[in-house]
């Protein structure tokens, strides 16, 4: 198909908004609610998880069918603050809409009975709200604005515990995130100075300024890739990461999976395509060294993982590794290789939320935190390590799962664009993969379990509460169904398809 | 040497002196002394400024203006004075103690 | 509506309604709270009927009690003036909301609290309004004097001393000026600005009166290194005294200053105007980089936030050199807009830290433990001033430092543009260590005693406002634009664009 976005229908206003309010006014409200106000908390979350789902799910069906939703705010002259929804943040929105619902789910069930739950909460809904809004930022100001929201609105969650680790590891997230913030700005207005817009545009707004300020344009591109590397773990720039992980568990499935590592490498995305055009940033020659950065920030997150006996700290590591397949695929020049990067951010968010749950499933069940402590733990939590293999396999990349799904396009598009390493990058990782993934999976279900575990709770005749079961069973299930049924209406992949489609590689 | 000229050099002299006085004495009475001869020094530039040409009328503007920098300066010295009795009966000091060292 | 009043009348109330409500705290002590408070409130009417008319009618000059100038007293508004009447009618509305239920517990401290802070407003609306020179000295020397006797308010000795050098510091500020005063009168005959701007001639009298008022103005306003006075100054002080001397004293010898260049010095030619600029954004640079310093290395809450303030002050400074040049119009919006920014958010911050100094009894940064949980609407407070002190998005210091970077990029500054991006950061790490502080456990658990909802909700709302700001942009520029303040100076238009003196503001020279 061959339509364009400047579609004919009256621009919808209200629904960016509506998305926006649909976790900001929950989250505001909650943060005045009494701790023992467990159900009316409860209710507020999940009716303005799901309204989110169904108004999101609404503009997927709108944009398909080429209605367009706009939201204009007049912020400074001549710049306004644009929430647009095109199909690359339908992308986004529909993966942290789907995994918010889900997550606040477990994060019901995982706080039970600890202190200071409003705060959390309130936090959280904001969190979500930043992240949709930098899904739908219509110029780069926007994206900024939400950007840094997200940083302030992560930040009490990381050091929620209140404990003196959470906060140095608090101050060394805000050292990252702050620093990268103020290049994020640098480039931001240096760019505007130079063209004079910053409104995101299919094949970028940049290419007029080429011829005369070629080296400006690459300084600015460094300055702004760095500032959302930062949040996207590139190395590096990533050891904010494993180090944030003394935050719980439905906070590191939010950093990892939907809020703050997506952002980032969403924020990549949009530099590329939406700022410069891959094809200008090619011609600047950006493309190839962020494509190194890339591979190498696969190769060495993996490398690390494998040396982590802490379980989270090894998954932590694995995401520094998974993300930057998203950003390799933007960076090789090639539809094939945009396909296999977009699907990318959605099947890595899904499978990585499913292994985090599961750790934070033994954690809270049996006091499980190191990888030492896993023998025989399939046995008392068969299900949970069940959806665990589902994930481990789907990072590996093994067919029919939805990780196989991103790799053939990565590998694909690398073939197309004419260069045969990401090939070899990517058939390491797998192994490297396999070799920090496997052996987990190897003493969960083949080594014969301790005689007690390290702390554990009753939950009766079930393995573990079912809040916090039911998500981590729905999104190993997810990320089983995305890769079998790929090529169905609506699935991330014919999405991404529809992306680069419509928005950069049109005939 | 014209009587403008006197008038200026005698003012500026005694800002200069003033000024002096200010950073160099301790003695917080004595500081408040050295700001009111600043001042008066600068109320003679004012005044004996204000007649630009020989013979001439004198400005009256500037002689209210004078008036007006007495009355402030009157004031700000009785604040002064004030808060000098009130340190000395917190601290027993007349003049000025490094900060942060009375926590 | 119709508006019972003019311009005009709203100009002499912003003067004669806090000057009468001083007089009448003075005298009914019992009652100064609500005396006070109804003065804030019909101030804050009246600035607003103020900027109405301005809107309306262009910018204002009345000639008070029909005595024309220069025996008269003149009183002129403009879209500058109009902007800091009004960051000073929010504050201090903020600030006397906060007041009652602060003294409730110092009452020997709130018989002179009022007296002395209407005294302060009185001053500040003076100046704003002032229209030459010596009336312009007159409130200097009475926002001062008022100020230095708030700062002593506590009586305790650190206080006094603090108080005392404040005095001395300020006295020399305005002696300087004054004599800046005497030398252009010398020379020019007159002291009206719109006059002094026709008239001014490069030269010696000229050079000497400017180093003169610079050097007074530059120690008031704290710029490093004249800095030295102003961190005990404003860490000793009662917490609505500290808000009010870091948010809108030191703004008003800014804003002479400003005016002073703006309408007589920055259309001189010559050495000293050309040099001048470029060593006030040095100085600048320096407080901005030496204060976030002194500030995170502080352990102290209110001293952290003093010296946060001397850091501030230097991004004001930042303009100068950026101005004079394409994009320079660019610059002073954006000073201006961080000096409003500044004023709201750093009322709101000193008023938290005295929220939290009732909670805790101290201030001790390393013990705040929990004040996160215990104290959420304070710490909101603080935090949120904090994000516009940062420069974070959406917040007033954010469309500040956004317009001052882009005219740094636009003229090729990257030296300046560097010191925003820095100061910045090293702002998020002094205000994310209190916050971090506030978010963890001390080993021994601190008690806590009950804060009065007004007084964490003034600070509050005053934090939005900082917030809120970075939405208002579109509707200050109009504000702003009234009588041209920012315009370019006599020299460069020429004198025939002055037609009469009457109806055109003293800036636009």
């Amino acid at each position: 198909m061959t339509p364009t976005i400047e579609a004919t229908m009256p621009a919808n206003a209200w629904l960016p908004l509506l998305v926006l309010a649909s976790s900001l006014l929950p989250g505001l409200v909650i943060f005045f609610l009494a701790e023992r106000r467990y159900w009316t908390r409860t209710l507020l979350n999940l009716t303005g998880a799901l309204i989110k789902l169904a108004l999101v799910s609404a503009m997927l069906w709108g944009v398909f069918h080429q209605q367009q939703y706009e939201a204009n705010l007049p912020l400074l002259p001549g710049l306004d603050l644009v929430l647009r929804v095109r199909p690359l943040s339908l992308l986004f929105l529909v993966l942290s809409a789907g995994l918010w619902l889900l997550t606040t789910l477990y994060a019901i069930g995982y706080l039970e009975d600890s202190p200071n739950r409003s705060r959390f909460f309130g936090f959280f809904s904001l969190c979500v709200t930043a992240t949709v809004g930098v899904a739908m930022a219509g110029n780069l100001l926007t994206f900024l604005l939400f950007f840094e929201l997200l940083t302030l609105t992560t930040y009490p969650l990381v050091v929620h515990r209140g404990t003196e680790e959470a906060r140095r590891a608090g101050q060394v997230y805000l050292a990252h995130t702050v620093i990268a913030g103020a290049l994020l700005l640098a480039g931001t207005v240096w760019l505007y100075t130079l063209v004079g817009t910053l409104t995101f545009a299919t094949r970028g707004f940049v290419a007029d300024a080429v011829d005369s300020h070629r080296w400006s344009l690459v300084a600015i591109f460094v300055l702004l890739i760095i500032g959302v590397g930062v949040k996207a773990a590139l190395v590096p720039l990533h050891s904010w990461l494993p180090r944030a992980m003394v935050a719980p568990a439905p906070v590191s499935a939010l950093l990892h999976a939907v809020a703050v590592v997506k952002a980032g490498a969403f924020g990549i995305v949009l530099i590329v395509y939406d700022v410069f055009g891959v094809e200008v940033a090619a011609e600047l020659g950006v493309t190839g060294p962020l494509a190194l950065v890339a591979a190498f920030t696969i190769l060495y997150g993996s490398t690390r993982a494998l040396f982590q006996d802490d379980l989270k700290r090894r998954l932590a590591f694995s995401t520094v590794s998974q993300v930057s397949y998203i950003v390799l695929g933007v960076a090789i020049v090639g539809p094939l290789a945009t396909v296999g990067g977009l699907v990318h951010l959605v099947h890595q968010g899904v499978m990585k939320i499913t292994l985090f749950f599961c750790a934070g499933n033994l954690a809270e069940t049996l006091g499980i935190h190191k990888v030492s402590e896993m023998n025989g733990v399939g046995q008392r939590m068969p299900w949970t390590m069940v959806a665990f293999t589902i994930g481990v396999f789907g990072m590996i990349g093994l067919p029919p799962m939805a990780g196989f799904i991103s790799k053939w396009y990565l590998g694909l598009g690398g073939l197309e664009a004419g260069v045969h390493w990401p090939l070899f990058v990517l058939a390491g990782s797998s192994l490297l993969n396999a070799a920090y993934f496997l052996p987990i999976l190897y003493r969960a279900w083949f080594r014969e379990p301790p005689a007690a575990w390290p702390e554990e709770r009753d939950f009766g005749a079930q393995e573990t509460a079912w809040l916090l079961l039911l998500p981590t069973l729905i999104t190993a299930a997810l990320s089983l169904l995305m890769g079998l049924f790929a090529s169905m209406p609506f699935t991330p992949l014919e999405w991404a398809r529809l992306i680069a489609e419509r928005e950069f590689y049109r005939p | 040497m014209t009587s403008v000229l006197v008038f200026a050099l005698a003012g500026v002299g005694l800002i200069v002196l003033g000024f002096y006085a200010l950073l160099v004495q301790r003695h917080l009475l004595r500081k408040v002394l050295a700001f009111n001869v600043i001042s008066s020094g600068i109320f003679l530039l004012l005044a004996g400024l204000a007649r630009r040409a020989p013979g001439a009328e004198p400005d009256p503007v500037p002689q209210a203006m004078v008036l007006t920098g007495i009355v402030v300066a009157v004031a700000a010295t009785a604040l002064a004075l004030a808060m000098i009795q009130a340190l000395r009966a917190a601290t027993g000091r007349t003049w000025l103690g490094d900060d942060g060292d009375e926590e | 509506m119709p508006m019972p009043l003019s311009g005009a009348e709203w100009a002499a109330a912003l003067v004669f309604v806090p000057l009468l409500a001083a007089l009448a705290c003075f005298l009914v002590p019992r009652a100064a709270n609500w005396l006070g408070l109804l003065a804030a409130t019909l101030i804050l009417f009246a600035t607003l009927g103020l900027v109405r008319g301005l809107l309306g009618d262009g910018p204002l000059r009345v000639a008070v009690g029909a005595w024309a100038a220069p025996l008269g007293i003149d009183l002129v508004a403009d879209g500058l003036s109009a902007v800091l009447l009004l960051m000073t009618a929010l504050v201090g509305l903020g600030v006397s909301a906060f007041a009652p239920a602060y003294f409730a517990e110092h009452s020997e401290q709130r018989r002179w609290f009022w007296p002395l802070w209407l005294l302060l407003w009185t001053a500040l609306n003076g100046l704003y309004l002032a229209a030459d020179l010596f009336n312009l000295y007159v409130m200097l020397e009475l926002l001062g004097l008022s100020a230095a006797a708030l700062t002593a308010l506590s009586g305790s000795a650190t206080a006094l001393n603090a108080a005392m050098r404040y005095l001395f510091v300020s006295l020399l500020g305005s002696a300087a000026y004054l004599l800046g005063v005497a030398l252009l009168y010398h020379g020019y005959g007159t002291v009206d600005m719109v006059l002094l701007g026709e008239r001014l001639e490069a030269g010696a009298v000229a050079s000497a009166a400017l180093l003169a008022m610079v050097a007074g103005l530059l120690l008031k306003t704290a710029l490093w290194p004249f800095h030295f006075w102003l961190a005990p100054a404003h860490g000793s002080a009662p917490a609505p005294v500290s808000a009010l001397l870091s948010a809108l004293v030191i703004k008003a010898s800014f804003y002479l200053l400003l005016r002073l260049w703006l309408a007589l010095f920055s259309g001189l030619a010559g050495l000293l105007p050309t040099l001048l600029p470029e060593l006030l954004g040095l100085l600048g640079a320096a407080a901005i980089l030496w204060g976030s310093v002194q500030a995170l290395r502080q352990r102290r809450l209110k001293l952290l936030i003093a010296y946060s303030t001397v850091a501030q002050v230097g991004y004001l400074f930042l303009a100068f050199p950026l101005t004079g040049v394409q994009a320079g119009e660019i610059a002073w919006r954006a000073v201006l807009y961080l000096a409003l920014a500044h004023g709201l958010a750093k009322a709101a911050m000193f008023l938290s830290a005295g929220g939290l100094l009732r909670f805790a009894g101290h201030d001790r940064i390393a013990d705040l433990d929990r004040a996160a949980q215990r104290l959420p609407l304070t710490l909101t407070a603080f935090v949120l001033g904090g994000v516009s002190i940062m420069g974070l998005p959406p917040s007033g210091g954010f469309i500040g430092k956004w317009l001052l970077l882009e005219a740094a990029f636009t003229q090729g500054r990257w030296g300046l543009a560097l010191v925003v991006l820095v100061g910045g950061i090293l702002a998020a790490g002094y205000v994310f260590k209190v916050i971090g502080y506030a978010f963890t456990a001390t080993k021994i658990a601190q008690e806590g005693e009950a804060v009065p909802l007004a007084m964490q909700w003034s600070a509050l709302l005053l934090a939005f406002g900082a917030i809120l700001l970075g939405f208002a942009a579109p509707w200050f520029w109009p504000l702003l634009e009234v009588g041209a303040p920012f315009a370019a100076p006599l020299a460069e238009i020429g004198t025939e664009a002055i037609a009469e003196v009457g109806a055109v503001s003293e800036a636009a020279p």
